[in-house]
């Protein structure tokens, strides 16, 4: 008895180690490529690897991924893999690209909870650009970005301000993330492009 | 027992959703939209297929005592290796349907078959059961997700049939669910009393 139940399990165990050493490199490939694809979709043009070069940053007690795109050796935008955990139905994994200005040129929801037909919506409404429910090419350090119902200038998604709250929240994340580190950075850049200039 | 009746049987007669209602969880969660009840119930019966023809040859070997451990292990592996897979190479799908995938490991369908119908039959009926059963869920899910989708979205599979905001939410969320598959079993029991 004891001696079948060991023999399936550890069958089983064997047959799972190996599928899990077949799909490892394939999995981790498609995960890559679905923030790759995330990223170059949110930032301008570069000829960097942002993903290789991501760097990580604390804002508002979240640890965020950024992902700087650069061309010709000059700061173009940033990417952010922000997160909110107001969402309706719990965590809401955002990329937000940012400008060299600091404006929202795009944006992709990675992963969400919210309900279908409602929240769901966020993927598209934020960039719809219709009344007042786009947020690109705004700026989170110059325009309000919060929905109506708190003061703000975003239309919130209809019948779903709670997940419209968590979606602005993580954009707040990624700004803040975004404005802790590029001031340092932005600072260095451009003082290299003078030496530059000057030579 | 002929072989083209054991199929059947899966779809018509114990049509697992409209008959047995078993399963009722992914059922009701996963069925959305059409692609996505489909995807669940060819997952579903992949495993379902899987197990059955693995613990239909191993059935004499296992003592009747730790006989439902086995079979759990079994399943658990075959569910496992899907997840991987569906990971690795569609990971959209996998995204969608989420958490109900490590869930079919519970399903009662693929416990309820291996105990009532693969450890008493030979491996290949057992994996015509499978087969059957299968087809019979994944069935039921796709024409549960298209009716949901239809009347919440005017969408079936995507294409759109009818402007969206004409649809009727409450068919997306799960109230819809209930709904939608209390009618389908009325029209379903309608039709076989005829």
């Amino acid at each position: 008895m004891v001696v079948v139940l060991t023999l399936i399990t550890l069958i089983a165990g064997v047959l799972l180690g190996y599928v899990q050493k077949v799909t490892h490199d394939p999995i981790e490939k498609a995960q890559k490529a679905k923030q790759e694809d995330a990223v170059k979709q949110v930032v301008p043009e570069f000829d960097n690897a942002p993903i290789a070069e991501q760097y990580t940053v604390e804002a508002n007690g979240l640890v965020l991924k950024l992902f700087p795109a650069t061309k010709d050796g000059e700061r173009v935008g940033t990417a952010v893999e922000t997160v909110s955990k107001k969402g309706f139905g719990g965590e809401i994994s955002i990329m937000v690209g940012f400008n060299a200005d600091g404006s929202i040129r795009n944006y992709q929801v990675l992963s969400h909870n919210e309900t279908p037909g409602l929240g769901s919506k966020m993927g598209e409404w934020f960039k719809t650009d219709k009344g007042a429910q786009s947020v690109l090419g705004k700026n989170p350090g110059v325009d309000n970005l919060t929905v109506k119902k708190d003061g703000g200038d975003v239309d919130a998604i209809t019948a779903a301000t709670i997940s419209s709250r968590a979606f602005l929240d993580a954009i707040a994340n990624a700004y803040a993330a975004y404005t802790n580190n590029t001031d340092a950075i932005t600072g260095a850049t451009t003082q290299k492009g003078k030496e530059e200039n000057h030579e | 027992m002929n072989k083209l009746k054991i199929i059947l049987n899966g779809i018509i007669n114990e049509n697992p959703t409209f008959v047995l209602l078993l399963g009722m969880c992914p059922t009701l969660g996963t069925t959305t939209s059409a692609i996505n009840g489909m995807g669940m119930g060819l997952a579903t019966m992949f495993v379902l297929i899987c197990s059955n023809l693995v613990i239909s040859i191993v059935k004499n070997v296992i003592p009747d005592k730790v006989r439902i451990p086995s079979f759990i292990v079994i399943i658990a592996a075959f569910v496992t290796i899907l997840q991987m897979c569906m990971q690795a190479y569609v990971p959209t799908l996998y995204e969608k349907l989420g958490l109900f995938i490590p869930l079919i490991v519970v399903n009662c369908i693929v416990l309820g078959r291996a105990e009532s119908f693969a450890s008493k039959h030979n491996p290949f009926d057992s994996l015509l059961d499978g087969l059957g059963i299968g087809l019979g869920f994944t069935i039921a899910l796709t024409l549960l997700g298209c009716v949901r989708e239809f009347l919440g979205t005017g969408k079936i599979f995507g294409a759109t049939i009818y402007p969206e905001h004409f649809g009727s939410l409450i068919f997306i969320l799960a109230p819809g669910a209930f709904i939608t598959l209390g009618y389908l079993i009325a029209f379903v029991n309608k039709l076989k009393t005829k």
